[in-house]
């Protein structure tokens, strides 16, 4: 029995295609297709239920020693109410699951986890939990994402909240904590997620779909739009086996800690280098590379394999992500990937594929 | 005069003379969603019945188009990679992925007609 979100019925009555993620049954797309959704998201404002996803807090004293235990990123300088992308680390170094946390206070983290990791990575949490240190799994909250360069409109014209002056990367909360804002998102666009209890997300999904500039997005153009952004997908990208290292996200990696879980192997991923490497990849030639199609390199050997691939609706290409060994791993590289036994050629890209329009915000929020 | 045939794969046959120019449904381009590219087989290749001799590839996932019939591949639609479009058009106003000189056109004798196939379509609903 597949599992849903209170939006769930929402879906359904607005014609959405359904499909299993994660154990749930989701929306992967509404009447128009994948390509327009992709679109609208780039042009207007896309609304996505993602109350799949885990939401949970730690708070008391020891909470920032603990996320420090679990991630390799710092937090110690972190203000409140800023949000930091990180990695939940195991033993070997691989990564447990990729998740945004926020500091809700000197001793307090939020953290929004992936829907198909939040079992194993609250049984995770729990297990290193200090005694002091007090755990919330927030199971009766929906999530929605706005997302598209309206998103800031939409938040004061259907909502009413002004949300300009909102750093990228940060919270806020409303209502008397009842109402959680965050501007961020997966889709490169600037945007918000919005957590409410489960008993107000009808509302506020038909309050958001109310304005003209919003639309329903389903997570078929939600993958579309992250492959652009080549940002990774756990269970793709990133699996317990691979270090942070290889999978190119070195910079959630502080320099200066230790004694988080895998960092010996997470130092010398960075001491002595790695192996493989993610990386973007482009197809030159015509077709469609997809999840587990083999790279070669010019001399027809396997050097790699393909994490994610996809059509681009942006760039009207057909782009990828993927694995390959560290010495081809420089832009402009040039690689086939083999389809159904035929090599298509293609090139090491530059990440991300389209450049993000969140940027701005960060430099803003400087 | 020629005929249309239809496969429970969703293949389109259009039948001319000892040629079948096949392409695919209506309601298998409803299925698969926006299309971003067609594989299209090689001129002078030998296909038995049943084979995959096209791929059609959408935003979601990689559709087999299968030989109807046994014969050779006479002709490639090549128009259409760059013009997708095409596909949702009449088989025999461009929507054919490929043409198949077929060696026992007896083999058609087993497939649908109109009729039959959008009784088969309305079945998987």
């Amino acid at each position: 029995m597949l599992r849903k979100t209170v939006i769930h019925q929402h879906h359904i009555d607005l014609g959405a295609k359904m499909g299993e993620f994660a154990g749930y049954d989701m929306p992967l797309y509404y009447g128009e297709g994948v390509i327009k959704e992709h679109e609208w998201v780039r042009s207007s404002c896309g609304l996505f239920d993602v109350s799949h996803m885990g939401q949970a807090m730690v708070k008391g004293e020891g909470a920032l020693e603990f996320v420090q235990k679990l991630t390799p990123s710092s937090f110690e300088k972190l203000e409140i109410d800023r949000t930091k992308y990180t990695v939940l680390t195991n033993p070997e170094g691989g990564i447990i699951d990729d998740l945004m946390v926020t500091r809700t206070a000197e001793d307090g983290f939020h953290f929004v986890i992936n829907a198909g990791c939040k079992d194993k990575d609250i049984a995770w949490m729990k297990e290193n939990l200090p005694d002091s240190v007090e755990f919330t799994h927030f199971d009766d909250w929906a999530l929605l994402a706005l997302q598209g360069p309206e998103a800031e409109n939409v938040m004061r014209e259907a909502l009413g909240f002004d949300c300009s002056d909102m750093p990228y990367m940060s919270m806020r909360a409303e209502n008397d904590n009842s109402f959680f804002i965050s501007r961020l998102g997966y889709t490169g666009e600037d945007g918000f997620e919005l957590a409410v209890k489960n008993s107000e997300g009808p509302e506020l999904a038909k309050k958001l779909l109310a304005h003209d500039a919003v639309k329903p997005i389903g997570l078929a153009a939600r993958d579309s739009l992250r492959l652009e952004m080549g940002y990774a997908l756990y269970g793709h990208e990133i699996t317990s086996e691979t270090s942070p290292v290889e999978a190119n996200i070195t910079w959630v990696i502080s320099k200066s800690r230790s004694g988080y879980f895998g960092y010996e192997r997470i130092h010398k991923d960075l001491s002595e280098g790695v192996e493989r490497k993610l990386v973007g990849i482009k197809l030159t030639d015509k077709g469609v590379a997809r999840e587990g199609a083999e790279i070669r390199s010019e001399a027809d050997e396997v050097v790699g394999v393909l994490t994610s691939g996809g059509h681009s609706p942006t760039l009207k290409e057909s782009i990828g992500m993927g694995y390959v060994q560290t010495d081809l791993a420089t832009t402009g590289q040039k690689l086939f990937v083999n389809v159904r036994g035929r090599n298509i050629a293609a090139v090491v890209a530059d990440l991300p594929f389209v450049p993000a329009k969140t940027k701005s915000m960060k430099k803003k929020a400087a | 005069m020629a005929e249309l045939k239809f496969t429970e794969d969703h293949e389109a046959i259009y039948v001319d003379g000892d040629v079948a120019w096949v392409g695919i449904t209506a309601y298998a381009q409803e299925a698969l969603g926006d299309l971003v590219f067609v594989e299209l087989p090689e001129v002078g290749k030998q296909v038995a019945k049943g084979d995959e001799f096209a791929v059609v590839e959408s935003v979601k996932t990689a559709a087999e188009v299968y030989s109807p019939v046994d014969g050779e591949v006479v002709e490639a639609n090549d128009n259409m990679p760059d013009n997708l479009e095409l596909i949702a058009k009449d088989l025999a106003d461009g929507g054919w992925i490929a043409k198949i000189k077929m060696s026992d056109a007896g083999q058609l004798d087993g497939l649908m007609d109109a009729a039959a196939y959008k009784e088969f379509v309305e079945g998987l609903d």
